[in-house]
């Protein structure tokens, strides 16, 4: 065995990979159950690729027959609908799993410094993962699936000159029917897992350079012993592996029940009116996008005619603050973006403004690493402002995400804004309340 | 071990070696991203549609697929057509005055040719969600107690008027589209083609 191992190194670099990974990949050893979500989404990405293997067996990607090839993987097909309701409430729980492991980084400040590129590649496979399940929900070919693709895809007619030519390049016709069916296939089945993959392994990679973050937000690196070992280091292997196995298992547990009990959770992780197939004529009484969208939808929603004119109030106020405030060259500038701002609210409409919040609502997350001023990175040592932000986040990221499945008129499109305005707020107005927030000292050796 | 070497030179050639990878590699690309876009079958299909409407009653719509979209035709009741004028100041451009959205002959107060006859394509100018027929004036629980009749988008709650005006302060930033259309008889319509050919 040891010398097939050594016939190994001399060719591969096994061992060497095997320690610099895990074995003597240290991590620190206070890690909480916030850590285990990294290890699921792993998990689920495996469980998503390799149930989609199975399903493209049966599957037709044609508008004629993808419907019945779908309830004939359901009904016909041994097993069929075990495989297919894995993957269907797999990638609800691919979501979960992603917010609560994005949520645990806002926790614990593993977006700062010196991880921003380890979070920036996150937020890049976020973004992918979004356009894998969009895609991968126009393959059943349901009527949801149908408007849902025609309600996103249309989204790019918004940008100016060019968005209507690019919508048609998309869907590859006039309108959404089966040349968008196929390609749609081929990106959710090969191209965009390819990419998520890969991003993942340069995920991985970036974050065994830096070193995980842990819940007190300290450097386990700064304090090391004699053989350069880092004192509040534990190597991954056997510690986290097995920590991370009981965790694993205790999930699968959970997403059986969910898969065998209630595959499609109510309507929340199918919904019904997908169970109709596609009908051009009849867009259903509402387009509602699955959970893992309706924040963002919700935001898309809620731009009209009376947000875009509060966001002029709002910039008129911003720059008189600037203009009394700050000095000399910041002014100007701060004056000079102000006024193109200004602008582009009075030249762009309403819709078009939809689609930049929305937009805008996920691209905020790469400059979260600047954005975040205060000297500590824990929540555990951090003031009530950002305890208060952080809250206030999340409550208007659950209340856009129940709103946006909801009928958009009367009070419920008044909260939907004021939502949309306090989810912006938590990242716009970060770097002040950071600095200025009462940080409580962070102590040198992580804690219990 | 670098002696000798002409740094210059050497830098021009890796960037005109760059320079032309680059160009090739723009050419190698667009066959693929010009076969994403609609093929010669799909330009192709889309062929003028022709409805008769002598079955059509005052107040009833009927829906026609052209091109893969909704088409609703209207024929409105005179109280309908009386209903248009009053809320012109409730509308976000009541006069019609985006040339796109209707061919020159349905640039008027009803945007049709003949007034009682409405042809709108039922895509929403906002995002392309179908709106759902509300033509009944009076009150309606999502549109409220002063509702004239129209077209409610139920996606993002854009409205319309029963001449496919759009309301103000909705998502929606444009009146429903008029397709090309013209009528063979007082009984058939062919849309997708006008007097001046197809569309």
């Amino acid at each position: 065995m040891e010398k097939l191992l050594a016939w190994i190194d001399d060719r591969f670099p096994l061992t060497k990979v095997w320690e610099e990974h895990a074995s003597k990949y240290y991590a620190p050893k206070n890690f909480n159950f916030w850590y285990y979500f990294g290890i699921l989404a792993t998990v689920m990405l495996v469980l998503q690729i390799f149930t989609g293997i199975f399903l493209t067996m049966h599957y037709k990607p044609d508008t004629a027959l993808a419907f019945a090839s779908v309830e004939y993987i359901m009904r016909d097909v041994s097993w069929g609908w075990l495989i297919r309701y894995l993957h269907s409430t797999g990638s609800s729980f691919f979501f979960i799993v992603v917010y609560l492991h994005m949520y645990r980084a806002l926790l614990y400040g593993s977006h700062r410094q010196p991880r921003e590129l380890l979070w920036i590649i996150g937020v890049v496979i976020f973004i992918a993962l979004m356009a894998e399940a969009f895609m991968g929900y126009l393959l059943p070919w349901g009527n949801m699936s149908y408007w849902g693709a025609q309600v996103i895809i249309s989204l790019f007619d918004a940008i100016p000159f060019v968005g209507p030519a690019l919508a048609e390049w998309i869907r590859g016709d006039f309108v959404v029917g089966d040349a968008t069916l196929n390609r749609f296939f081929a990106f959710h089945v090969i191209a965009v897992p390819l990419v998520l993959v890969v991003l993942v392994f340069v995920h991985i990679v970036a974050l065994h350079k830096v070193g995980s973050n842990n819940p007190d937000g300290i450097e386990i690196k700064k304090k090391k012993d004699a053989n350069g070992i880092p004192l509040d280091g534990i190597p991954f292997h056997p510690y986290y592996t097995v920590k991370d196995l009981v965790g694993v298992i205790v999930f699968l547990m959970v997403f059986s029940a969910v898969v065998f009990f209630a595959p499609e959770l109510g309507g929340w992780f199918l919904e019904h009116d997908n169970f109709v197939p596609a009908n051009i004529l009849q867009t259903p009484p509402e387009i509602v996008p699955l959970w893992y969208f309706t924040p963002f939808y919700s935001i898309l929603r809620a731009t009209n005619t009376d947000l875009v004119l509060a966001l002029r109030g709002i910039v008129v106020l911003a720059a008189l603050v600037a203009l009394f405030k700050a000095r000399g060259l910041s002014r100007l500038v701060a004056l000079g973006m102000a006024g193109a701002l200004l602008a582009a609210l009075f030249m762009l409409d309403a819709k078009v403004w939809g689609v930049l919040l929305m937009v805008g609502s996920l691209l905020l997350f790469f400059f979260l690493p600047w954005l975040d001023r205060s000297p500590a990175k824990s929540i555990r040592y951090r003031g009530w402002m950002y305890k208060l932000a952080l809250a206030v986040l999340v409550l208007s990221f659950f209340i856009l995400g129940y709103l946006g499945t909801r009928p958009a008129a009367g009070p419920n499109l008044i909260i939907a804004q004021v939502c949309t305005l306090l989810y912006f707020a938590f990242f716009l107005f970060m770097p002040w309340y950071t600095s200025i927030d009462k940080t409580r000292p962070v102590p040198e050796r992580v804690t219990k | 071990m670098s002696e000798g070497v002409d740094r210059d030179k050497r830098r021009f050639l890796t960037l005109l070696t760059s320079g032309v990878g680059a160009v090739g590699a723009g050419f190698a690309a667009t066959p693929f991203v010009l076969s994403m876009t609609p093929s010669a079958r799909a330009k192709a299909a889309g062929a003028p549609v022709e409805v008769d409407i002598s079955k059509l009653t005052p107040g009833q719509l009927h829906t026609e697929e052209w091109r893969g979209k909704p088409v609703w035709i209207l024929r409105r009741t005179p109280e309908m057509l009386q209903s248009l004028p009053a809320l012109d100041k409730q509308l976000a451009d009541p006069a019609s005055t985006v040339i796109d959205q209707q061919p020159a002959y349905a640039q008027n107060p009803t945007r049709s040719i003949k007034p009682e006859v409405l042809v709108v394509v039922g895509i929403c100018t906002h995002l392309g969600c179908s709106p759902i027929k509300k033509l009944e004036a009076g009150s309606d629980a999502i549109l409220g107690d002063d509702w004239s009749g129209g077209f409610f988008c139920p996606c993002h709650g854009s409205k319309f008027d029963l001449a496919g005006r759009v309301y103000k302060n909705v998502p929606a930033p444009t009146n429903l589209v008029v397709p090309p259309h013209m009528f063979l008889s007082d009984t058939r319509i062919v849309i997708g083609e006008d007097k001046k050919g197809g569309a």
